[in-house]
């Protein structure tokens, strides 16, 4: 059982590692329009598509222009979602005849989409239609990722680049970004994904007759509980594959059905599983060998690969550990935790706390699908997170805390990462007795106010947004598990919104208008907060001189920097977290054990 | 170091006579207008305020905690506010005691007040501080030039060596070209009578003092940039303290047990957790890298200079009296064709008895080296002395050998020549050869003549000073590279500088040069830090990031640098570069510090806060505290202790030494870093078992 | 670099966002027409043209009538059928139009009351059965559809579905061994058994024995 652990988590990191480089190359190379191919083949569907817009590719833009061309297209993107919605009722492709959805549910659900967070209040098979889910969400699936990249480039940029005044040009990252790299690795995923058995249909969901019939209570029209026997069963259908790639390469994690990736249309193998973890990780790898290339120095990506490589693996073993060692409750209520294996040598259960999981996955892919998705700001679930152990459930929603720079989002983790690299480097250079640089760009006060901006954005929004829910009642009405859960739930809501990752103690009935109002304010500005001081930054790193490399500059690409970067991230995402944590998992680990 | 060394050492850091003022001072420094320069301290400042608020409301029977226990966090708290005030206002204080005495130690020049133009006319004596332009003044053989000025009245050689780098005397005389001198340099012979064109650099310096030890420090770019750090630092501890009330009200009523925190105890978590021990000494260690930089002599006009000090990649330094000794030596006799090397030995050897110059006494010094001939007394020969003029730029001597008149001179090529030529001798194709290849070497050629035949030339030779092959690889390890400037030769230059052992050179270096140079490396995202003194060096000291001028140096100098070096001595930048990198170093170790010790803090605090409502997680205390409040209470102590502690850290700095940046960076972090994780947890377990000794629960 | 042409940075605020406005609109219908519309149009057809089965669902077809999805499963409680993993959807089990996990915390009491229940169940269902019930038996699965429950958990089961079918424990266990699959490649995932194809099987057993 242990040495498959092993196996599974090594063969995860082996192909992995194996996929960065030539990931990074492409995704370079098409963005800067140094593949041949692609020119060849794209570059006439590009013109025609700048034609349209009546811009110039060439003509590149400065950070404000580019936050502006940003902010506008997203804002776009907002109100097309939301109308979407709202109009869902009486637009084609709607073959369950869902009503339009609320407007508190519109406007969360458009701003989770757009800003990569894929929060979902709703429960997809009941309440989108196949236009919506396709339209609306699929394609903010693409652009957020999109936006995600021409970010992280912006910035990449602004280090690779000096006495520049201009960071790029948004129309054309978002354009290659998207035709060249999303779009067709979502393609061939999507057929990956359809031979294990995703569906894509555009079908009426399909009524089947159940072997054996079923008979439930449910409270009638006057509230009384009857007894109700049922010999069907109705599946769900959808163009579920397309989505369900994409939702993946773009770390977005809004799944098609309620149940996300847990659902076995949407995830039915432990082969998709494994290539929906790889697909996570993909891009924000791949960015990091793409940012060590155009820096000139791709010992500088791998740093960055190894930090995140590094927390990665601990958090994979902390939760898996945790998880296989079970719940002692569960034993003093008569179930077997324990690994069994047959005679010959057939493993004949995974054991563990199997609460909220399923089989196929057993304890090794969940927990390590658990924390892929909350490392990388991708969220979508194949175990329920509010089900996990305390600490098996501490380290995703820590992973999210820690700001989403363990690989992260698509884009969003290496340039948060790279924030956290200015304010390690910061320290450091001022231990060693030179105004710190990074890459040899000088870190002066305009960068550190933004740096700082970065750095308080997400406990603002996260600890603001818990007090204001743990104090109000419409926040706390909505808890489902009594004692420190509770806030654990609450607390799990905040931070996943905030850092824009998505996923949900998802006990918590959130689909309400005072949280609807209150996480979409934290996406958006989880989102756009950052976006803008990074932006920022990646102008005035452009503009500045770059210093060269001497003895006395520090090496940002040993091991001595990887640490130093590791500890800058866990201290302040420590430090900032500890108390609320140790009301919330910590005590509740530290009840379980007592019990 | 030896204990009693480094205790004498604490001593004169806590000297009686500047603690007790400090004390009053930080006292002072508790207005709000003072509290509120420094946001992180501000915070602590309300938050004392507050606690003694709740102390009063508690004696009146409206108990947020138990009295007691707000009256000893409130005092702490207090003592935190003070202790940093204390580091400021010591640091501010030794400081002032450093510039008073810099002021009172200033080399003063007596110089010789002329009532009138006229050389006879009445002689004062006046300090050189209190010279006004226009003033009149006579400088004799041996006098230092106290000013700047224009030769007015008489012919003079003066030894410009330490501005120009130029080992040969030059001549000054009134009007013409060659009327400027300069203050600092020195008449070596005849006389002038000047008049001061500016008004003395002490006054400029005056200035410069005042501006270091007044109030008026600026905070300097790294300063402000780690100020903000430490603002979002503090303002993340505050949402964490501020939102931990309601979360615990929350979890009180989920468990239904105990009560959530007190304020008092929240804002003694908040006050642990903003880095209060570096924002309590970040303008000590700001203050102390000025006055560190007065302790070396030099006066820095600004703090911005001495942080970019630490960052020079390359420095500029000028040969004579930086890398070689400012005065050339005799090295080898090259004699003429048919004299001896003896010959010419013995002949140079009596030329120079009389010469006190250091260009004379290495001539006496090689002949008894290379000929072991002894050092005659120039009475007994019954010679005369002919001392150098600057009319005849020749000296020598004149001695009876029987019935024969020797005169025998030495001098500078020309000199000498005209010198034979007018009495009828011949100066050789062979001589000339002979001095081309000495100049061509880059050493000056002494030619010596007896009466009309040239005996042959004399090799003055630029020595290397000692030790500075092993500071410029010193440098080299930190990353800085070194450039020799000099007017010399290319050859000559490529010699000397492999010999000191710099990165490059600059030669026959003009201003214009200089200042170019200085802008092509600046344009790489290099700085530079150069040393000058004269007029003509203005222009690249303004350019240059790091300039430091040396106070024997011009007006126009001191002007365009931001350092003075009152010592004169351009080695002076090498330590300028550690004091600057060392100012930084200290900020940022003790950064590093005050955030690590975070973690020991909330092992004290949380398991303490909320023990009446979550019990279990006393497994957290694994300090074993001897009871919450105990716990809180050692916790703020021991915050309020670290600072009065490091506080000579912060005055003398982080030690620096000379190795790369990793290793510097590995050496700092497991001092700092490591050492601000563990330590905490020893001092607060310490200071809570003497609280608990003392029947403290 | 040489591509840089500064922009005219010269231009208001409001200026600048009236320019951009025309372009962000245009794009965003560019690029939504080709990932919301095109993308999945080709890739249904391509999934329509390949992999018709897998795209449709993976549905069962039994006598011309559709009984259900390899994919998903089915609430059995009937002592002749094997029991799947308990779900959590509403109204009732295995509601695959609304999947749903319990989203019970692991310290919440009734997380542990239900799992008492379930294990309750399965004793009263097989009262000589004292071997220790594997922990998927009696827990909610994430999906609330699992159409797996672990080999363990369908060896605790082989006798009370023999004894109610009359079938040999020997003749339930090739069947089971039947409907197992192990690790994906011999690596991933679980080893696991499909409850769903398994009482198929099952039911064609019997009839076949019934015969």
């Amino acid at each position: 059982m242990f040495s498959n652990t092993l196996v599974q988590v090594g063969l995860f990191l082996t192909v992995l590692l194996l996929v960065t480089k030539p990931m990074g190359l492409w995704i370079a190379n098409v963005m800067n329009g140094n593949c041949k191919i692609i020119n060849r083949l794209g570059a006439p569907f590009e013109r025609l598509i700048y034609r349209t817009l009546g811009t110039n590719p060439d003509t590149e833009m400065g950070w404000k222009q580019y936050a502006i061309a940003l902010l506008l297209f997203n804002l776009v993107g907002v109100a097309f979602v939301y109308v979407l919605q709202r109009w869902q009722v009486w637009l084609p492709l709607n073959p369950q005849h869902f009503s339009a959805v609320s407007v508190d549910s519109s406007f969360n659900t458009a701003i989770s989409f757009v800003t990569n967070t894929n929060w979902q209040g709703y429960s997809g098979e009941v309440t989108m239609s196949y236009l919506t889910q396709m339209l609306g969400l699929t394609v903010q699936n693409f652009l957020s990722a999109a936006t995600g990249i021409a970010v992280v480039f912006a910035l990449i940029r602004g280090f690779a680049r000096h006495t520049s005044k201009t960071i790029g040009n948004f129309w054309v990252d978002m354009t290659r970004s998207t035709l060249y790299i999303l779009l067709p690795l979502s393609f061939l995923f999507a057929i990956a994904l359809m031979g294990q058995g995703v569906i894509q249909n555009f079908d009426v969901y399909k009524e089947v007759s159940t072997l054996q019939p079923t008979t439930y209570s449910t409270a009638n029209e006057a509230g009384q509980l009857i007894n109700q026997t049922t010999n069907t069963q109705t599946l769900a259908m959808g163009p579920v594959a397309s989505q369900e790639a994409i939702k993946m390469i773009g770390t977005n994690g809004g799944g098609f059905f309620n149940t996300n990736s847990a659902h076995p249309f949407e995830n039915p193998t432990p082969l998709s599983n494994f290539l929906q973890m790889l697909a996570i990780f993909l891009i924000p790898a791949g960015l990091c060998f793409a940012f060590g290339m155009m820096v000139g120095d791709r010992r500088q990506g791998w740093a960055i690969f190894s930090a995140m490589a590094i927390v990665f693996v601990v958090m994979a073993a902390v939760a898996i550990s945790a998880e296989q060692a079970g719940n002692s409750i569960l034993t003093a209520s008569g179930a077997d935790q324990t690994v069994s294996v047959s005679q010959s040598g057939m493993a004949l259960q995974s054991g563990g706390n199997m609460e909220g999981k399923e089989t196929r996955f057993g304890i090794v892919s969940s927990a390590l699908f658990a924390t892929v998705t909350t490392a990388a700001s991708c969220g979508a679930v194949n175990t329920m997170h509010d089900s996990l152990t305390p600490i098996g459930g501490l380290v995703p929603m820590w992973l999210i805390q820690l700001g989403e720079v363990i690989f992260g989002g698509v884009g969003s983790g290496l340039y948060t990462m790279l924030i956290y690299a200015v304010l390690a480097v910061f320290i450091a250079g001022l231990m060693i007795g030179r105004t710190p640089e990074y890459l040899g760009k000088k870190i002066e006060i305009f960068d550190m106010k933004m740096t700082a901006i970065i750095i308080l954005v997400t406990p603002l929004l996260v600890l603001i947004g818990t007090a204001i829910a743990v104090s109000v009642t419409s926040g706390t009405v909505g808890v489902a598990n009594p004692g420190a859960h509770g806030f654990s739930e609450i607390l799990y809501a905040l931070s996943s919104a905030a850092n824009n990752n998505g996923s949900a103690f998802a006990g918590l009935s959130a689909n309400t208008p005072f949280y609807n109002t209150l996480l979409a304010f934290a996406m958006f500005f989880g989102r756009f907060g950052i976006i803008l001081p990074v932006l920022a930054i990646a102008g005035s790193m452009a503009a500045k001189k770059r210093i060269p490399v001497s003895l006395g500059t520090m090496p940002t690409h040993g091991a001595l920097f990887v640490t130093l970067l590791i500890g800058a991230v866990i201290l302040v995402g420590a430090l900032t977290f500890i108390p609320a944590l140790a009301l919330g998992p910590v005590i509740e680990h530290l009840l379980m054990v007592g019990v | 170091m030896s204990s009693s060394a480094s205790s004498s050492a604490m001593k004169s850091m806590f000297d009686p006579k500047l603690v007790k003022p400090a004390i009053a001072e930080s006292f002072k420094k508790l207005a709000p207008q003072i509290q509120w320069r420094n946001p992180v301290m501000f915070v602590v400042y309300l938050g004392s305020i507050l606690t003694t608020m709740f102390l009063i409301k508690s004696l009146f029977g409206k108990d947020e905690a138990a009295s007691g226990f707000i009256a000893l966090v409130s005092i702490w708290l207090w003592f935190t506010v003070l202790f940093a005030n204390f580091a400021e206002a010591m640091a501010e204080g030794r400081s002032k005691a450093q510039a008073a005495s810099l002021r009172s130690a200033k080399k003063n020049v007596v110089a010789k007040k002329l009532a009138n133009e006229s050389r006879e006319s009445a002689v004062t004596l006046t300090d050189s501080n209190s010279l006004r332009r226009g003033d009149l003044l006579l400088v004799e053989a041996g006098d230092m030039i106290p000013a700047d000025g224009e030769v007015v009245d008489g012919i003079a050689s003066v030894n410009e060596a330490a501005i120009t780098g130029e080992s040969a005397p030059v001549i000054r005389e009134s009007g013409g070209d060659f009327s400027a001198v300069t203050g600092g340099t020195q008449v070596l012979s005849d006389w002038i009578v000047m008049r001061v064109s500016v008004n003395p650099g002490e006054a400029f310096l005056d200035r410069m003092i005042a501006m270091v030890e007044g109030a008026k420090r600026q905070k300097t770019p790294n300063e402000i940039a780690l100020t903000i750090l430490l603002v979002a630092l503090t303002i993340v501890f505050l949402l964490v303290t501020v939102t931990l009330l309601p979360f615990s009200m929350f979890g009180v009523s989920a468990v239904g047990a105990g009560s959530p925190p007190s304020v008092t105890v929240l804002i003694s978590l908040l006050v642990c957790l903003i880095p209060t021990t570096i924002a309590g000494l970040l303008s000590a260690i700001g203050v102390a890298g000025m006055s560190r930089m007065m302790q070396a002599n030099v006066i820095a006009t600004s703090g911005r200079a001495v942080e970019a000090a630490g960052d020079v990649n390359v420095l500029l330094l000028d040969k004579t009296g930086t890398i070689t000794l400012g005065n050339r030596q005799a090295s080898t006799f090259i004699p003429a064709n048919g004299v001896t090397e003896h010959a010419l030995a013995d002949a140079a050897q009596l030329a120079s008895l009389n010469d006190e110059t250091p260009e004379g006494r290495s001539v006496v010094v090689l002949a008894k080296n290379r000929f072991n001939i002894r050092e005659r007394e120039i009475a007994t020969l019954g010679a005369t002395f002919i001392p150098f003029t600057a009319q005849t730029r020749m000296s020598g001597v004149h001695l009876k050998d029987g019935d024969r008149q020797r005169e025998i001179l030495k001098g500078a090529a020309s000199a000498i020549k005209q010198h034979v030529e007018n009495l009828g001798g011949v100066f050789t194709a062979d001589i000339n050869q002979k001095v081309d290849d000495v100049a061509r070497r880059g050493s000056t050629p002494l030619v010596v003549a007896d009466g009309k035949v040239v005996l042959g030339v004399v090799e003055l030779k630029d020595i290397v000073k000692g030790g500075i092959k092993e500071r410029f690889s010193e440098l080299r390890r930190m990353g800085i590279t070194t450039i020799m400037i000099t007017g010399d030769n290319r050859l000559t230059a490529a010699a000397i500088a492999a010999e000191a052992g710099v990165d490059d050179f600059l030669a026959e270096a003009t201003p214009e040069a200089k200042l170019k140079l200085i802008r092509d490396y600046q344009a790489e995202g290099k700085l530079v830090a150069m040393t000058g003194d004269g007029t003509n060096d203005a222009p690249a000291l303004a350019q240059a990031d790091v300039a430091v001028a040396m106070n024997t140096g011009t007006q126009a100098a001191k002007e365009a640098g931001n350092m003075v070096d009152l010592d004169s001595n351009p080695t002076k930048l090498i330590e300028i570069v550690e004091i600057g990198k060392q100012m930084l170093m200290t900020r940022g170790s003790l950064t590093t510090f005050s955030i690590a010790n975070d973690v020991a803090k909330y092992f004290a605090i949380i398991p303490a806060a909320f023990a009446s409502t979550f019990p279990a997680l006393n497994a957290l205390n694994i300090m074993h505290l001897g009871s919450p409040n105990s716990a809180i209470l050692s916790a703020v102590i021991f915050n309020a202790l670290i600072i009065i502690v490091l506080i000579p850290l912060a005055l003398k700095g982080v030690a620096y030494k000379a190795i790369g940046a990793q290793q510097l960076l590995r050496r700092n972090l497991l001092i700092y870093g490591l050492g601000g994780l563990v330590v905490p947890f020893i001092g607060i377990k310490i200071i809570d078992v003497a609280l608990t000794s003392v029947g403290f629960a | 670099m040489d591509r840089i042409i500064e922009n005219n940075a010269a231009i208001g605020f409001k200026e600048s966002i009236k320019q951009t406005i025309r372009p962000a609109a245009l794009l965003f219908v560019v690029l939504t027409i080709i990932t919301g519309i095109v993308y999945p149009l080709v890739t249904t057809g391509i999934g329509q043209w390949l992999m018709p089965k897998q795209a449709g669902g993976s549905l069962i077809e039994k006598d011309g009538k559709l009984v259900g999805s390899t994919l998903i499963g089915q609430n059995f409680t009937e002592a002749k059928y094997f029991w799947g993993r308990p779900s959590a959807t509403a109204p009732y089990p295995n509601n695959a139009a609304a999947s749903t996990g319990s989203n019970l915390g692991p310290l919440n009491p009734t997380l542990a009351e239900a799992v008492k229940g379930r294990v309750a169940a399965l004793k009263n269902a097989d009262i000589d059965n004292s071997q220790p019930i594997p922990v998927d038996l009696v827990t909610t699965s994430a999906s609330g559809l699992d159409p797996h429950i672990s080999p363990a958990a369908a060896y605790y089961q082989i006798n009370r579905v023999a004894k109610a079918r009359g079938l040999s424990p020997e003749t339930v266990q090739a069947l089971i061994n039947n409907n197992t699959e192990g690790r994906q490649w011999g690596v991933l995932g679980e080893p696991r058994v499909n409850v769903l194809l398994l009482n198929i099987a099952l039911d064609n057993a019997t009839k076949t024995s019934a015969r």
